[in-house]
């Protein structure tokens, strides 16, 4: 039995049936593929982003499991070990937390500290899965902490196309790698596209959009919210070019270099927290490679505040950035 | 000792109890597997006396954990395994990692931190591997090897042979949460992995009894519905006929399996020290008494009881090991030191051009 592809969904690609997709490519052209994770018999866990897989694919290849999320991260990791390529699903990163030994300690350094071999080709799928009051333990972003840790490919796409391109390349890659999807994107929509094997190695920032007044940087949901302001801007007035970061660890820079080289303006968009965030990285390595006097304003990150996530609704309304407070803390900083 | 503990194991943690001072029994092997678990066991201690002996001559820094006293456990054990199981270690594992029959050159290379150690000197004492032995790595968070050994069952069964999987760890892993996960996985999925639990008694300073309430750790695995034997850890020919008894029914029926072995480490928690164990203060006696325990003498013993060897031929196998040794050695201390580009190009995999 073959599912729609997402093609023929709204006659475009759609970001969560577009990881459906990549699942289904992977399952349907490498036998050593399998998924493993809570929920993925019954997967309301993942919005559309795994549906019927199991039946599709069988749950030989697609296992629900117990709720222990460190065992079956460092399951995944054994199977790696010993040929196949595994892919563990978190529904949330805040459970995912439960099994950060695995991640950091095991995944991320196995080839260091071993020298080598074996590979653990391993993808960790880790869904962020905000906003709805869900409090403080259902709706972390905390790919800052894992793109801290050499060894480990820390993977945010943005577009739909990327959700399933860069799940593969995540899959077929032979370093660890943590793929974060934000379920705020799975409805977000694009024109249909052809799957395209990338090599996640090779991957780098791309432009979403050219400008030449400010340079506005996001990943995964920040990118959207990017590109949503630079249209925005561009009734201002204000010409923003929108850069997508895609793959967060190892990090690369040297295009969003040489766009704030031209517009002297940076504003980096992230959904996680200021210090020692994503935001403050970026903005600290441009900086690091342009002199002073390349700058016409000095830098600004757009981050939730540094505290929890609220339940209540007034609370949560002002938490996460969205395309009005970025405006507004946008025109605040550089004018439009 | 806690209000709360009970020793379930009687006599098998009692140093003096003479049931376990005994020779070896002998039944069911032939004399020259009798001398291979010998040589093995040997192998392990010598080596370990040399890692000992630099470490105190200053000529290795990193780490070492030694398990001179508990050799009978991975001889044992690796015995009954076969190519194609996967094994896994712990911070413990320079005698796992032999008995699997990896080099010794290469793991006295890696202590050294040299380039032909077996973890290409990226590992030093903790971090070894043979992946033609099909021991996979072992690493020193305690417990963390235990659910990818796990997954290497998995992967054996989805492979569809009878390959399984061997989880080496001590007593203080079994108080890690992911040691229950494991547990609980691998038996509601049935997977061909062997657990292996060598009781030593302590972790690294802290007596059991005052870690859990039952010293015998065993009874985690019946809660969970897997199969397990407690057995002396300091007589390799029970380890290794509890072994092949589990190991057999892990193959034929694809189900968990876990072994307790009792026994005692000679030196403290790391480093060379008999009566310092991080820190503390070890009694003397207790370790006097474990000594009389000695599973190299127990079955030496058995072996010259039964006239399967003499004295002189015994002596002649500890001779032949120490020369093995030392000219490892020799060579070790004379081999490279990694390339200082291996600290960047080991983060990730090589890239294709």
């Amino acid at each position: 039995m073959h599912r729609s592809p997402s093609e023929r969904i709204g006659g475009g690609l759609c970001y969560g049936q577009a990881i459906r997709d990549g699942f289904a490519w992977l399952m349907s052209r490498h036998p050593e593929v399998f998924a493993i994770g809570q929920g993925l018999w019954s997967p309301w866990y993942v919005g559309n982003s795994m549906t019927d897989l199991d039946e599709e694919f069988g749950r030989h290849r697609v296992l629900d499991t117990p709720v222990s999320e460190a065992a079956c991260t460092g399951a995944a990791l054994g199977a790696a070990l010993c040929g196949y390529r595994p892919i563990v699903i978190h529904p949330r990163v805040d459970f995912m937390l439960l099994a950060v030994d695995q991640i950091v300690n095991q995944a991320a350094k196995w080839r260091h500290m071993l020298g080598g071999q074996p590979a653990p080709r391993l993808t960790i799928r880790g869904i962020v899965n905000r906003g709805g009051q869900q409090g403080a333990q259902h709706s972390q972003a905390l790919h800052a902490w894992f793109a801290h840790v050499p060894g480990l490919r820390v993977v945010m796409p943005a577009t739909p196309a990327d959700a399933r391109d860069l799940l593969i390349a995540s899959v077929l890659c032979d370093d660890p790698v943590l793929y974060i999807d934000d379920r705020w994107l799975y409805e977000e929509q694009q024109a249909a596209a052809a799957v395209r094997i990338l090599d996640l190695a090779k991957e780098r920032p791309v432009r979403m959009r050219a400008g030449s007044d400010l340079t506005l940087v996001g990943a995964s949901y920040s990118t959207a919210l990017a590109v949503r302001v630079a249209e925005q801007l561009a009734l201002r007035r204000l010409s923003c070019e929108v850069w997508d970061l895609r793959v967060i660890n190892p990090l690369h820079v040297e295009e969003i270099v040489a766009s704030v080289a031209c517009t002297g303006r940076l504003c980096v968009i992230d959904g996680g927290w200021r210090s020692c965030g994503l935001a403050g990285e970026v903005c600290a390595r441009v900086c690091e490679s342009l002199p002073p006097s390349a700058w016409r304003a000095p830098p600004l990150r757009i981050t939730l505040p540094d505290a929890p996530a609220p339940t209540s609704a007034v609370l949560e309304a002002g938490y996460y950035p969205d395309v009005e407070s970025i405006l507004a803390r946008v025109t605040a900083s550089f004018g439009a | 000792m806690s209000e709360r503990h009970i020793s379930e194991l009687g006599d098998l943690t009692d140093p003096d109890a003479p049931a376990y001072l005994r020779p070896c029994g002998l039944a069911g092997y032939a004399p020259e597997q009798l001398k291979r678990f010998l040589r093995t066991m040997l192998l392990i201690r010598t080596a370990e006396e040399q890692i000992a002996e630099w470490v105190e001559q200053k000529h290795v820094h990193c780490p070492c954990h030694l398990s001179i006293g508990q050799e009978a456990v991975a001889a044992g054990v690796a015995f009954a395994l076969r190519s194609g199981d996967r094994l896994f270690g712990n911070h413990r594992s320079h005698a796992h990692y032999l008995a699997a029959g990896g080099e010794l050159y290469g793991l006295l290379a890696e202590v050294l931190g040299r380039a032909d150690g077996c973890s290409h000197g990226m590992g030093g004492s903790m971090h070894l591997r043979s992946v033609a032995c099909g021991f996979l790595g072992s690493v020193p968070i305690v417990a963390g090897t235990i659910p990818v050994a796990v997954g290497a069952a998995l992967a054996a069964k989805m492979d569809g042979g009878a390959d399984i999987a061997v989880a080496f760890f001590g007593d203080g892993a079994c108080e890690e949460g992911v040691f229950h996960e494991s547990l609980n996985l691998a038996s509601i999925y049935a997977l061909p992995v062997l657990f292996v639990c060598e009781n030593n008694q302590y972790s690294s300073h802290l007596d059991i009894a005052l870690r859990q309430p039952s010293d015998r750790l065993a009874r985690y695995a019946e809660a969970h519905r897997v199969r397990a034997t407690v057995v002396d850890g300091n007589d390799v020919t029970a380890v290794a006929r509890a072994t092949a008894d589990l190991v057999d029914a892990a193959r034929i029926r694809s189900e968990p399996m876990f072994l307790e072995a009792i026994t005692y480490r000679w030196r403290g928690h790391v480093g060379p020290k008999e009566d310092l164990d991080v820190g503390l203060r070890r009694s003397m006696a207790h370790l006097a008494a474990w000594k009389r325990r000695d599973p190299v003498l127990r079955l030496e013993q058995a072996l010259l009881a039964a006239a399967y060897a003499t004295a002189d031929e015994l002596a002649r196998l500890r001779a032949q090991v120490r020369t093995e040794v030392q000219e490892a050695a020799g060579r070790a201390l004379r081999a490279p030191w990694p390339a200082t580009s291996d600290l960047l190009d080991f983060v990730y995999a090589p890239q294709s051009e």
